[in-house]
């Protein structure tokens, strides 16, 4: 092999070795216990669908959940929306546009209503992983045996009711034989939206969660490149430099 | 112009003679063997790591609050509200982890072309306590940001203390400055993380680099350069097989650089918690005593060394020999240039017996981490279904401890019964650029 083969082979096996990895590492830690979970595909360079689920959330979560570390203001940036537009159609909980997203829940009330006060859900997606939020999203089941009535098999025994119920309809579970285990989930009365339809809306809920618990990321994505594309520069200039003075290493 | 520059490079020569001759001792005429391979690129990129973790360490500390109740959420505040402070933060936790795969390599290489032995012991005595000192420094970054897996980590790394006869508790409550990992702990470990720590750290980068140039570099043949033919274009007197470091080793290394940033930055800008094993999911939420995440365990780079502590198991009532092994692991790496006692440096020209224990050890230190992080955990009922988990692990992981101990008993007896048989080593460097 000459010299300049050795190169591109180390060079290739190096990419290789990184990026086998990198997909190896994401499933296991991915696949971290509980039951198999869909993937929620989250794209944000959806605009549309950070948009309605960021509508969604405002609908249906921000009664009892907050997010505390994302701003109102910033929504509207990052999701091409006007001061307008999400003061009058997101904006429920009478904060000023440069405020973070705060429920109106009382911390003390909501314990003694469920047990626990509902999560600040900034960070949840990073915390949970997509996949998961998608995943909870998609499992609530009626369930009389837990005090507010729903029970959700990607999170057994979580004490969250199920607001979303009147989009997805009401799902039943169907036990394994002579077990308690669930086997699978049933819708047994539908809901205002067909089950394609609910599932869309789950997928923009979870996107929005994903896009408020990493605003960075689409900054992250628009650079990117561009500095991957300089240092590839970079790298040939150097390598092209070093080539020049080592011409004289006999 | 150039005549001004002249001027003011006279001015400083007349006040500080010697300063031009030592810049000259270490760069331009410091003769490094001219054929350093692959393997010689990690010291360099430990130096330019180590330089990020500074300057980006200084721009967060603005920003960071230091205290239990704040550190969290200012954390989240560099993430968002702070112009770049995604990327600051983002290349100081990519750059931690990059760190160690750099010092692990750069270690690995020491052990290939035996760069430990005689006359560079001191070189890597230094280059043990830098990894030492390294990973307390990295311990104590990790608790700052005060997420659950910061606290219970921190939790459970001071309470190995614990297990030591008689002082053991008092010990644990002296460090944390609490009876739980508290705003006390919180506020010396940052205290050590930006201020004492790296000025040791710095200190033992200045020795390392010292006392390497000294003695001058080893290389992939193993040839001492000082001992061969002497003469090259610059200087009668120098090796032969010596090139001046500035200018061919530093745009050599700056090729390096350029490779090694392209790899940083992928990882910086498109996959920053690299799937939850540079950032863990864990950490995103904020520190709780009263919830344990599902699986407590360190961040990669401790895996290997939790997972021997974690497979020794306890006896005469005490879990102290896991923290001994643990520590042992690190202590015989520090004993390593005393423990080879085999004259031949270079793996290319040393007996089939030391290449075979060097890929059992290094293998075992992968997998020991793969044990350490949960993977086998993980893998083990995917792969053979329904079996003892926790048997078969503890098994594995033992193999493994075993071999990873076995690799200093083998290279003691190795080289002092005679068992190796050596190839030639040649008089000059063989290959280079």
């Amino acid at each position: 092999m000459t010299k300049r083969q050795l190169l591109m082979k180390h060079i290739l096996l190096s990419i290789t070795l990184a990026l086998g990895l990198l997909a190896g590492s994401t499933q296991v830690l991915a696949s971290e216990g509980g039951p198999e979970l869909p993937s929620a595909g989250v794209n944000l360079r959806d605009q549309a669908s950070l948009q309605r689920g960021a509508r969604l959330f405002f609908n249906y979560c921000v009664g009892c959940h907050s997010l505390k570390f994302q701003r109102y203001s910033r929504i509207a940036e990052d999701l091409g929306l006007t001061e307008k537009e999400v003061m009058d159609n997101l904006d429920f909980t009478g904060a000023k546009f440069g405020e973070p997203v705060i429920s109106h829940m009382p911390e003390d009330a909501a314990k003694q209503w469920f047990g626990k006060a509902p999560p600040d859900l900034s960070l949840e997606v990073r915390a949970k992983t997509a996949d998961w939020v998608y995943g909870y999203l998609n499992s609530f089941y009626l369930d009389p045996s837990r005090p507010v009535g729903w029970n959700n098999t990607v999170f057994p025994n979580a004490s969250m009711p199920f607001p979303l119920w009147e989009l997805q309809g009401v799902q039943t579970a169907v036990r394994k034989p002579g077990s308690e285990d669930v086997e699978k989930l049933e819708l047994s009365r539908p809901g205002r939206m067909t089950p394609a339809q609910y599932q869309q809306a789950a997928r923009d809920l979870t996107n929005f969660l994903a896009y408020v618990s990493e605003p960075a990321a689409l900054q992250r994505h628009a650079y990117g490149i561009w500095v991957i594309l300089f240092l590839a520069f970079f790298t040939l200039l150097a390598y092209a430099l070093k080539k020049e003075y080592w011409k004289d290493v006999h | 112009m150039a005549n001004v520059f002249t001027r003011m490079g006279d001015w400083v020569n007349e006040r500080a003679p010697g300063m031009m001759p030592a810049y000259r001792k270490h760069m331009t005429e410091y003769y490094a063997p001219k054929n350093f391979n692959l393997w010689y690129y990690f010291g360099s990129l430990a130096l330019l790591v180590l330089v990020n973790q500074i300057v980006t360490g200084i721009f967060l500390t603005m920003n960071y609050k230091t205290s239990a109740a704040e550190a969290f959420a200012s954390v989240e505040y560099i993430m968002r509200d702070v112009e770049w402070g995604w990327l600051i933060r983002y290349m100081h936790s990519t750059g931690a982890s990059l760190f160690f795969v750099v010092v692990f390599l750069h270690m690995f290489r020491g052990l290939m072309y035996g760069s430990y032995k005689k006359p560079r012991e001191l070189v890597w005595l230094l280059g043990m306590l830098i990894f030492l000192v390294l990973m307390a420094e990295a311990f104590m970054g990790y608790v700052l940001p005060w997420g659950n897996m910061s606290f219970w980590g921190a939790k459970v790394i001071i309470s190995l203390f614990g297990t030591i006869p008689v002082i053991g508790g008092t010990l644990v409550e002296w460090i944390m400055g609490d009876y739980l990992p508290a705003d006390a702990t919180l506020n010396r470990f940052f205290a050590l993380h930006v201020i004492a720590l790296p000025l040791v750290l710095l200190l033992l980068v200045v020795l390392h680099i010292a006392a390497l140039h000294e003695v001058g570099s080893n290389n992939p043949d193993g040839v001492e350069i000082k001992k061969g033919p002497k003469g090259n274009r610059w200087d009668a007197l120098k090796p032969a097989d010596g090139i001046p470091f500035h200018p061919y080793y530093t745009v050599k290394d700056l090729v390096g650089v350029g490779f090694f940033l392209l790899i940083a930055a992928f990882i910086i800008f498109f996959a920053p918690t690299f799937g939850g094993w540079f950032l863990e999911h864990d950490n995103f939420i904020p520190a709780n005593n009263l919830v344990t995440p599902s699986h407590i365990k360190p961040v990669w780079y401790f895996t290997p060394f939790y997972a021997i502590l974690r497979m020794i198991p306890s006896f005469f009532g005490t879990a102290v020999w896991g923290v001994l092994a643990m520590f042992g692991a690190i202590a015989l790496l520090f004993a390593l240039p005393w423990i080879d006692a085999g004259k031949v440096k270079s793996v290319r020209y040393r007996g089939t017996g030391f290449k075979v224990a060097l890929g059992l050890f290094a293998a075992s230190f992968i997998l020991l981490g793969a044990v350490g992080a949960g993977v086998t955990a993980e893998v083990i009922p995917e792969w053979f279904g329904d079996v003892d988990v926790t048997f078969w692990e503890n098994l594995f992981g033992r193999l493994m401890t075993l071999i990873y101990f076995g690799y200093f008993v083998f290279l003691w007896l190795y080289t002092r019964r005679g068992w190796e048989t050596t190839r030639p080593v040649p008089e000059r460097v063989t290959t280079h650029d």
